[in-house]
């Protein structure tokens, strides 16, 4: 399957790029991309596509390292068994602060892992970075991506309705 | 809404904006990306550095020393077996406290001022961190045997004491390190994308490319990405409260005089965070003098960390004061003698020197004038960073040189390698500050932007 192009417009402003957005998605745009300097609430609104699920990576994380702790603080206390104070092997108290300290960090390292793979990073070639003007799209600028196999995509649609929203530029990049 | 702001007659003294003037999207990139890019003053850098870096040698030699003849070379012995390394290593945990307190408690709590100075702090810990990790390292004596605190099925059939906090600070520091290390590298990322498309020549544009993964700012990767961070935030909260409990257990659980106290845990949190904000205000005042950053780390934003170093010095004194009040409705006589020693024993210039530092000199930040000057800040944060080594070294030595039974009493002082080895660290955290300043931008470049463009944050 070859990747499809994208028509890609460039924004000079944050409020140009929202209104371009909602525009596409009221016309039933879904193959819609954008890319900006910074996260922002308004586009992330606009934009299609699931909530993320990193938040239940993290859990699963957590969940594993919690349990892994606690069971091999178990497993070490029954393996070597030693009587310190008179307290009992499983002493579940004080076996917290590690259980605690390693679902932390199980829950970290998922979401670091979990963070790349949902982002398909680390990734240095990417079609838009052909682009010359990209190089913007992490200083200033903002720039609004249509997919051509978007089933709503008719070239002329698309141009009629996104002329009067004040792009800098329009390109089609090929991948 | 800014017209109706100045309908109304009276503003609330916060209105000050956490931005200077005038900023735009490409100032902020520019300013902030200038310093890693074309390295301003230059003669600040490297004789700052280079001093650093002589520190940095002489803690090698005397780590070498060390490894060549044994911890005889410290001032440790029976009864004081602690010394200075664990006070270091108390100390540098502190320290690094205060970036994840900025970083992460203060997002959870919507403090927009945390923006500029995150960063920055993340990196201190980071680096605090690793040079409060080396001590207790070298302390063991046989440090080629570290590896013992770990847990793995070794031929011996040994595992490690899961009752010892000691081994619970194994897994916290080490934890600690690590998600400081994770957050810092996510907050990073964006940045990186914004180093890679600026950098000036090839070889620059690929090391940060490559360390950037390939971020290219798209709408989906940012909701992940602030979901992740978020939640980052929101582990690191308790755990940089757990870290410093563990510590504090490490003497709380011992029976000696003067550590075995439940208030220790909160107690070394509230120090932690007290000396934590002083090395931030060390740090940042001459850092945005030198490289020109006074229009994102504003006097206000020098004026709320002074609050909150007034703030958390009056916690750490009420340590002081609830130490003395337990150690005389305990009613234990050794109990009691501990505190007493402490003000007026061999120890007294010590003592009285952490009270002047810790509670007395903070006082001076209820005056709005001194809030507002940078030299004194600079000076009060300094003599706080002294204070907190000196109070770690109090507690350290003088509940150990005195114990239950006379002929076990004993005395402590330093060595020229104890002192070595403190210094030298200094030195190693200064130089790896240095580094960073000089490869890597230090203000979050994404997040100011996003303030300045969308404006609700910046007050």
């Amino acid at each position: 399957m070859t990747a499809p192009s994208r028509i890609v417009f460039e924004y000079a402003a944050h409020d140009d790029l929202v209104g371009a957005l909602r525009r596409v998605r009221a016309e039933g745009y879904s193959h819609v991309e954008v890319y900006t300097p910074f996260p922002s609430d308004e586009i992330d609104e606009e934009l299609p596509g699931p909530p993320t699920p990193v938040g239940a990576v993290m859990l699963l994380g957590g969940v594993i390292g919690g349990c892994g702790a606690y069971f091999m603080e178990w497993y070490a206390a029954h393996d070597y068994p030693y009587n310190s104070g008179g307290r009992p092997l499983n002493s579940w108290p004080a076996f917290i602060p590690v259980t605690f300290e390693l679902t932390v960090l199980c829950s970290a390292i998922f979401g670091l892992l979990g963070l790349l793979w949902l982002c398909r990073l680390p990734r240095l070639d990417h079609p838009l970075f052909s682009l010359p003007q990209f190089i913007r799209a992490s200083q200033d600028r903002f720039f609004l991506a249509i997919r051509t196999d978007d089933p709503r995509f008719t070239p002329l649609g698309l141009e009629r309705l996104l002329e009067d929203s004040h792009p800098l530029s329009k390109q089609e990049v090929t991948s | 809404m800014p017209e109706s702001r100045y309908n109304q007659p009276t503003v609330p003294p916060s209105a000050e904006p956490l931005v200077g003037p005038g900023e735009t999207m490409e100032r902020i990139n520019a300013t902030i990306s200038r310093v890693p890019l074309t390295h301003p003053a230059p003669r600040f850098w490297w004789i700052g550095f280079g001093i650093a870096f002589v520190l940095v040698l002489v803690l090698l030699t005397a780590v070498s020393w060390l490894f060549l003849k044994g911890v005889g070379i410290w001032g440790i012995n029976i009864p004081v077996a602690w010394g200075f390394a664990i006070t270091n290593f108390v100390w540098w945990i502190g320290i690094g406290h205060a970036g994840t307190f900025i970083s992460a408690f203060l997002l959870l709590l919507h403090q927009h001022w945390r923006t500029s100075i995150n960063r920055m702090t993340e990196a201190m810990t980071l680096f605090a961190v690793a040079c409060a990790g080396m001590f207790p390292l070298l302390h063991l004596g046989r440090p080629q045997y570290f590896y013992w605190l770990l847990p793995y099925p070794d031929t011996m059939g040994l595992w490690p004491q899961w009752r010892s906090p000691l081994v619970w600070d194994v897994f916290a520091v080490s934890t600690y390190f690590t998600v400081s290390l994770i957050f810092w590298y996510i907050g990073l990322i964006p940045d990186l994308a914004v180093m890679r498309d600026r950098a000036p020549t090839l070889l620059r544009r690929r090391i940060y490319g490559i360390l950037s993964l390939g971020w290219r700012g798209d709408g989906r990767h940012w909701r992940h990405y602030e979901k992740a961070y978020l939640i980052l935030a929101g582990l690191a909260t308790p755990l940089v409260v757990s870290v410093h409990s563990v510590v504090g257990m490490d003497f709380a659980v011992a029976i000696v005089p003067g550590w075995h106290s439940t208030i220790f845990p909160p107690y070394f949190v509230a120090g932690a965070i007290f000396s934590g904000f002083a090395m931030v205000l060390t740090i940042t005042i001459p850092l945005r003098a030198v490289y020109g950053l006074k229009h994102y780390i504003t006097d206000r934003h020098l004026e709320l960390m002074a609050k909150i170093l007034m703030a958390t010095g009056w916690i750490v004194a009420y340590g002081y004061f609830s130490e003395f009040f337990m150690a005389w409705i305990s009613g234990d006589t050794f109990e009691r003698y501990i505190p007493i020693n402490r003000a007026t024993g061999a120890y007294w210039p010590e003592y009285w020197t952490l009270v002047i530092c810790n509670v007395l000199v903070p006082q001076a930040l209820w005056w709005r004038r001194i809030r507002r000057t940078p030299a004194l800040l600079f000076v009060i944060s300094l003599l706080v960073n002294v204070g907190m080594w000196v109070e770690r070294y109090v507690i350290v030595v003088t509940s150990l040189h005195r114990d239950f039974v006379p002929s076990s009493w004993g005395m402590f002082s330093g060595t020229r390698w104890d002192w070595a080895t403190f210094i030298g660290s200094v030195g190693l955290f200064f130089a790896l500050m240095y580094l960073f300043v000089r490869y890597i931008p230090s203000i979050s470049i994404t997040e100011m932007k996003r303030m300045v463009v969308t404006g609700e944050e910046t007050e």
